[in-house]
Formats: structure tokens, sequence, C-alpha cells
């Protein structure tokens, strides 16, 4: 082939990237332009009313920013008492053993595992031991679906975390050991202060990924269109209501949910955006 | 000197139990995947038959009848199969080369300003949500075309597999060793024939593997599809016309009371193929690795 | 000849990573107080594993065996806890590893914090002054004694280390090729002030130069193939080996 035009070729399907990324920056402004001149940029973020009755059509994307807060937040608090121990155990405890393989793997098909059968699960199983227990009455909310996130964001954090922890020079673990300390102690004392930063990028990392879930959220969240005032209660996110909602509507409501993906698409490419530039500067030489 | 010794007994506490805490959270992490797998084996196991593989999703009217009936509900996810193989075809056909290429360029460009914003653009395209690819497909497919389309459904899930390879075939080409490449330089081959004759043959087992975890990434995706694929209750081919798959399927059987029973066969087929699709590509690595 | 307890002794150890093959056979020495004792050898001789044995290393690594006996102090510390161990046995190693996320004065007091113990303000500033003064880092880093320590040059940074080691008031100071990773000025400076430590502790130093261990060290030993093939006075090694291999390896026949 002729050189030059693999050159093009090259560059040209580079530009893919590009186009399609702009592409979508361009779709989703010019489609959420409507609801944001209707009811004004910062309105539209501030306002938690959600009704489509004809003539009195009032949307606002506050009910739906709660909901992906707060199901992201609790979810990155379920899940990090687990994926920590998963993390130390790969990368410290068990470093290059077959428990640490065995375990990496089962963590590896968690990833696997589609949101939708997620969903299902979550729906047919947690969801009635969450009623039996007396933990919430209608089984559904926001507890429920960060339950659920909070698996599914485990090994992504774990995995992530573990590589920054097995980062951590021998040499440093060795002096601290030389000098009496046991593991619990390296790992406090050195570990965690050394990997730290690398770690709190993971769970960064992790959080981008919940806030975007869609199918296990919205099959468990309860999809009211309130803000929730407890995490029992019944709510949306962002992904949630546009789920429910994108095919049926047309309008100004269409043009509502499209202003809902906008600043969804935002937040995490702001999210991973900071994860990315954290990441450069966790390496650990 | 008797208290030295009770202080260090008492660290040395603080350490097993720290040890065992790990171990114990750490196995109780697989608990929900166990619990998930094991779930839709069970519940699954007795649905995948022959039948359930090879014939469309029956009417809610159908199933409520069968229902009333006491009848197993007849019928099964070929369309969904369908739909997804079809879609999933056309998508890899776009992705794999586009992805191949712009990786190579990446690789091969890794220092300059323009390939650090198409590595920034693609991790931003990773991390994109899936629904809003979703959105996009409907905006720029399915409006022009007046009307869901297997065309639409493929475009998205062209778009969340294309960052997956771009990644997976730049890294694979940036570990290749240099001399390969200076020898193919050495004989005389430009840098295109080397790229296509010399790296890419010695990368393709790296690249097929990205490409495996990309298709198993995007297979169980549902989001996306709804507002493009839309789903279809019949075998198609066309790929101008709403189509189904099988994460849409589990997502109408999940809403429709009539047709719930079928759930959990198609739950069983759609994690069965994602998974082996994992371990394959898992085991690819392992060997293409050695 | 007068009789000194040996500080440190080694008796028939063994080191072994997996079952057919020792790293360490049956090493016998002892190791007299205030002395520098320098251990000799081709690269994988055993000579890191053994010194790392005496600081009990290997009970990090659970495929680690080590057999036959190390007495510190008379007491044997294979069957002695490693906390125990590790505190009365200084470490420093071959690459400088001050802690990145301590100041330098908690590189100094790290010993303490790790195992728990604590001290007053007056007992703090003492140790930190005692110790870098003994390693000549003093008038560098008064000043910034509060700063990381990762901005120090490579040679500050090991004598750093050297001095969170000597914190903990070790009987013996075991050094595992100190220099290798600093330049020529640096490593000067610290043979130089081995030389001084040598009157509060004993230090066991493995080395890869020759050259180190003649001007250092007043005894020497020579390992190949996992056994110690020669201990003695250096300057007796040096100038008449008994072993032909000693010979062949001092006289740069053996890598």
């Amino acid at each position: 082939m002729n050189d030059k035009l693999y050159k093009i070729l090259l560059l040209a399907t580079a530009l893919a990237m590009p186009i399609v990324c702009g592409g979508v920056v361009y779709a989703l402004v010019t489609d959420a332009y409507e609801a944001f001149e209707h009811f004004g940029f910062f309105n539209f973020l501030t306002s938690s009313e959600w009704s489509y009755t004809e003539g009195a059509e009032q949307y606002g994307a506050l009910p739906f920013i709660t909901g992906t807060l707060t199901t992201t937040l609790l979810a990155l608090l379920f899940c990090i008492p687990f994926s920590l121990p998963v993390a130390l155990f790969v990368g410290e405890y068990f470093k290059d053993t077959k428990a640490a393989s065995v375990l990496g793997a089962a963590t590896d098909l968690l990833a696997g595992i589609p949101s939708i059968i997620y969903g299902l699960w979550g729906f047919y199983t947690l969801r009635p031991l969450l009623m039996a227990l007396n933990i919430s009455p209608q089984g559904s909310g926001i507890l429920t679906a960060s339950l659920v996130l909070a698996i599914m964001i485990v090994p992504y954090a774990a995995s992530l975390s573990a590589e920054f922890i097995k980062m951590v020079p021998s040499d440093l673990k060795e002096s601290a050991y030389s000098l009496g300390a046991t593991r619990a102690e390296v790992i406090r004392t050195v570990v965690f202060p050394v990997a730290g930063p690398g770690i709190f990028t993971s769970y960064i990392l992790a959080a981008g990924r919940a806030l975007g879930e869609t199918m296990t959220v919205t099959m468990l969240i309860g999809n009211t269109n309130t803000i929730p005032h407890t995490i029992t209660s019944t709510g949306n996110s962002m992904a949630s209501i546009i789920a429910n909602q994108f095919g049926e509507a047309d309008d100004l409501r269409l043009s509502s949910l499209i202003a809902i993906g906008l600043i969804l698409f935002l937040m995490t490419a702001c999210i991973n955006l900071i994860g990315k530039i954290m990441i450069k500067n966790a390496r650990i030489e | 000197m008797n208290r030295e010794k009770k202080k260090i007994r008492n660290r040395q506490a603080k350490d097993k139990a720290l040890l065992w805490a790990v171990c114990l959270l750490a196995a109780l992490t697989s608990v929900p995947l166990l619990a998930i797998l094991g779930e839709v084996l069970l519940r699954g196991y007795d649905q995948l038959s022959w039948s359930f593989l090879t014939e469309p999703t029956p009417t809610a009217y159908r199933a409520m009848k069968a229902i009333e009936a006491g009848e197993p509900i007849a019928g099964g996810i070929a369309n969904g199969i369908v739909g997804t193989m079809l879609m999933l075809g056309m998508a890899a056909a776009a992705a794999i080369p586009t992805g191949i290429l712009c990786g190579a360029f990446l690789a091969e460009n890794a220092k300059s300003r323009f390939a650090q914003i198409v590595s920034y653009l693609t991790d931003l395209l990773q991390g994109t949500p899936s629904v809003i690819i979703g959105i996009v497909v409907y905006i720029w497919v399915v409006v022009p075309m007046k009307g869901y389309s297997a065309i639409a459904g493929s475009a998205a899930l062209c778009i969340m597999m294309l960052p997956l390879i771009v990644r997976s075939a730049e890294e694979t080409l940036k570990i290749l060793p240099a001399s390969l490449k200076e020898a193919g330089l050495a004989l005389g081959g430009n840098s295109a024939r080397v790229t296509l004759k010399v790296q890419l043959p010695a990368a393709l087992g790296g690249i097929f593997t990205g490409v495996l975890l990309a298709v198993s990434r995007v297979i169980g995706e549902t989001a996306p599809l709804m507002f493009t694929a839309l789903g279809c209750s019949f075998i198609r081919f066309a790929i101008d016309k709403p189509i189904s798959a099988v994460p849409l399927l589990i997502w109408e059987f999940f809403n429709d009371p009539n047709l719930q029973e079928l759930i959990w066969g198609a739950s069983l087929f759609l994690l069965l193929f994602v998974l082996i699709l994992n371990l394959t590509a898992k085991q690819l690595a392992k060997k293409w690795k050695q | 000849m007068e009789t000194v307890t040996p500080i440190l002794q080694f008796n028939k150890t063994c080191v072994s990573y997996t079952k057919q093959t020792m790293a360490v056979k049956y090493v016998s020495a002892a190791i007299q107080p205030n002395t520098i004792t320098a251990i000799m050898g081709p690269s994988g001789c055993g000579k890191s594993t053994l010194l790392r044995a005496v600081n009990l290393m290997h009970s990090l690594y659970p495929n680690i065996r080590v057999d036959g006996e190390i007495l510190l102090n008379g007491e044997n510390i294979l069957s002695m806890d490693p906390i125990d161990v590790r505190r009365r046995a200084g470490m420093v190693f071959q690459r400088p590893a001050p802690f990145p996320t301590m100041s330098i004065r908690d590189n100094v007091l790290s010993g303490y914090a790790l195992n728990g113990i604590r001290l007053s303000k007056t007992e703090k500033d003492e140790t930190v002054e005692r110790c870098l003064k003994s390693v000549a880092l003093w008038d560098e880093v008064k000043d910034v004694l509060n700063k990381k320590g990762t901005f120090l040059s490579g040679g500050q940074q090991q004598r750093l280390c050297i001095a969170r080691a000597l914190a903990m008031k070790p009987d013996i100071l075991l050094m595992d090729e100190p220099t290798s990773a600093l330049d020529p000025i640096a490593t000067a400076h610290i043979e130089q002030l081995m030389q001084e430590l040598q009157k509060e502790v004993t230090i066991l130093i493995v080395t890869h130069n020759m050259g180190q261990a003649r001007r250092i060290a007043s005894k020497s030993m020579f390992m190949y193939l996992g056994e110690l093939v020669e201990y003695g006075d250096t300057e007796t090694m040096f100038t008449s080996p008994t072993d032909r291999r000693t010979k062949a390896y001092l006289t740069g026949k053996m890598g």
C-alpha cells in the first residue's frame, strides 16, 4: 500500500473520534436548547416540578439530579467496605497467588453481568428481602437501587485500587517491617498513604460508572418524579427518567429529557476528566 | 518487659483481626455473583429448549390464554437472537476496522497533540452512559430516517464498541517490541506495509481478545436499543425496520405480566452468552501473553 | 587473644526457597561486637538472603524456610517474635526508601510510631537530633525537618534511612548493598559514616564491591553458591586467601 494513502487513512479513522464526540455534544445541545430556552437554564436545574398536563407543562431536573447524586453516593458508601478488602486481598495479602487470581476472576465475572440482569436480581430477590426485613415498605426505592449499584461498581473500584496497592514499592514496605511494624501497621502507615491518591481516584471513576447506570436503577428506584426525602423513598435518577419517558415523550418534554441527558453527559465527562488527570498524578514510580 | 510483651501481643491480635476481616469481606463479595448466577440458572434452566431458541415471542394475548389454560407459554426469543446477531454483526463490521486503525494511529503518534486529544475523547466516549448514546443515535439516525431501525440500533452498539476496540488495539500495538517494526523497515518495507503485514498480524491475538470483550460488553446493553431498535415481535432480517434484541425482550417480559414467565430463560441465554465470550477472551489473553 | 562473646552467631543456618534448592547452606560464623563485617560473593551466592534472614524478612514470604540457628546476643531469633527481632536489628536497603508521605522528622521517628511507642516532645527532638547528627545529616536538614524527605539527594536519603534504623537503638545494623544506587561521592560519605558508627553499633554489610569491603570492613566473609567459603580478617583474606574460589573471585576470575 502507498505510504501516503495509509497515513491519510489513519488520520481519517482517527478523526472518527472527534466527529462522534462532536456529534454527541451537538445533538444534545441543539435538542436540549428548547427546554433551556423555555424554562431558563438555572430554573430548569433548580425546579422540582415535573408535570405534563397539557397547557400547564412544567419540567425541572432537580428531583432527578438529587436521585442520581444520592444513589451514586450511597452506592459508593456501600461499595467501600467490600471493594477495599478485595483490593487488599488481591494487591497485598495474596498478591500473585492462586487465591488472588480466583477472586480476581470472580470480580471480573461480576463486572461482565449485564445491568438488566442485575436489575432482575434486585427486583426479584433483593426487593422482597428488604420488604421481609421491614427495611423498606414498598421494596423499591433509592436504597434498593443503591445496594445493587454498589455491587455493580465493586469490581471497578477493587481492580483499579488493587493496581495501585500493588505498585507500592516493596522497598518501602520492607523498610517498615524492618523497623518492627506488623502487616496491619504497614498497610496503615505505608500502603494506604502511598497508594491513597490512586485508591481515591478509583472511587471517583467508579462513581462515574454509577452516575450513568440506567437499567438497574430504572427497575429498582420506584420511578416517581419527586425529590426523595428518605433513603427508602422512591424516586428517579437522570438516566432512569430518560429510560422511562423518552419513548412516549415529544416536543417540550422530549427536549427536557434531552436536557437532562446533556447535564448527565457533562457530569460524567467532568468526573472522567478529573479521574484521568488524577490517575496521571497518582502513578507511583 | 511484661507490659512490652503484652503490647506486642495486642498489636499482633489487631494484625490478625485485619487479615480475617479482609478475607471475610472479600469472600462476601462473591456472594452476589453466586446468588445471581444461581438464581438465573435455576429459574431459567427448564425454559431453555430448542423451541425457545428457534421460535419468536408469543403475543401477550396468546401468553395470557396459555396461562389461563394452565399450559406453558409457547414461543421463545428467536426474534431477539436474530436481532442481536444482526445488529452486532453490523456494528462490529464498522467498529473493528475503524477501531484498529484509530488504535494504530494512537500507538504511532502517541506524543502528538492531536493524538492526545483523540485519546482523551476515546476515554470520554467510553465513560459516556449508554442511555445518552441512545438519545444521540435517536437524534441523528431515527429522526432523519423517520423510524426505528436495526441500522440505528447497530449505530448505537458501534459507538459503544469503538472506544473499547481503539484502546485494546492501541495497547496491544504499543507493547509489541520496537525491534519488530525496525526489522520490517530495515528490509525496505514502508511504514504502511510494516504495520499491516508485520505489526497487525503480530498483534492479532490481543486485538481479537479486545474485540471479544467489547462484544460481551455491549451485547447486554438495553437502554440505547430502547430508543433506536425499539423491538419487534417476529423474526425479521430487514435493516431499515424496527428489530428486537435479547436484552430488549427481557425488558419487555419484565414489563408485561403475561410474559413474565419467559424472563429467566432469556436471561439465562444472555448471561451464558456474555460469560462464555468473557471467559474465552480471558483464556485467549492468557495464551496470547505467553 | 581475648575472647569476646559474639553479638551475632550463625549456627548451621540454611535458607531455602523451595524444597529442592537451598539459597544458603549450613553457614556457621560468629560476628564480634563493634566491628564491620562485609559479606562478599558473586550475585546469587546467597549473601543478601543470609543478611535478610537476620531480620526475619523471610517470614513475609510464605515459601521461604530458615533452618539452623541464628543467635542474637545468645537468643535464637528464629524462635522469637519478628517484631522483637526487627527492633533489635536495624536494616538499610539497596535503594534509599524514605517513607514518601512522611516528613524528614517523622521518618526518623517512624520506628517509634510504627511500634506504637509514645515519646515526649523533648525525647522526640533529642532522638531526631542525635540520629541525624550521627549520620552527619543534621546540618543539612535541620531547617527543613518538616518537609518530605523525597527532595533530598540519593545519598542524603540513604543517610536518612540509616538514621531511621539507628533511632530504634538496634544491637546490629544490617546493610544490604547500601551504596549500590549511589554515586562515588555519596558512597564515600556513607563509607566514612560507617567507620564512625562502628563505635556505637555492629555492622553487617553485604557488598558486591571488593574495594568497599577492603576499605571499611575489619572482617570479611566470602560466599559462593550458598556456602560460606571463607571468613576472617579482611586484610588476610585479600592478601592470602586460603580457598582457591576466594582467590578466583578476588582476582576477578569469577563474576
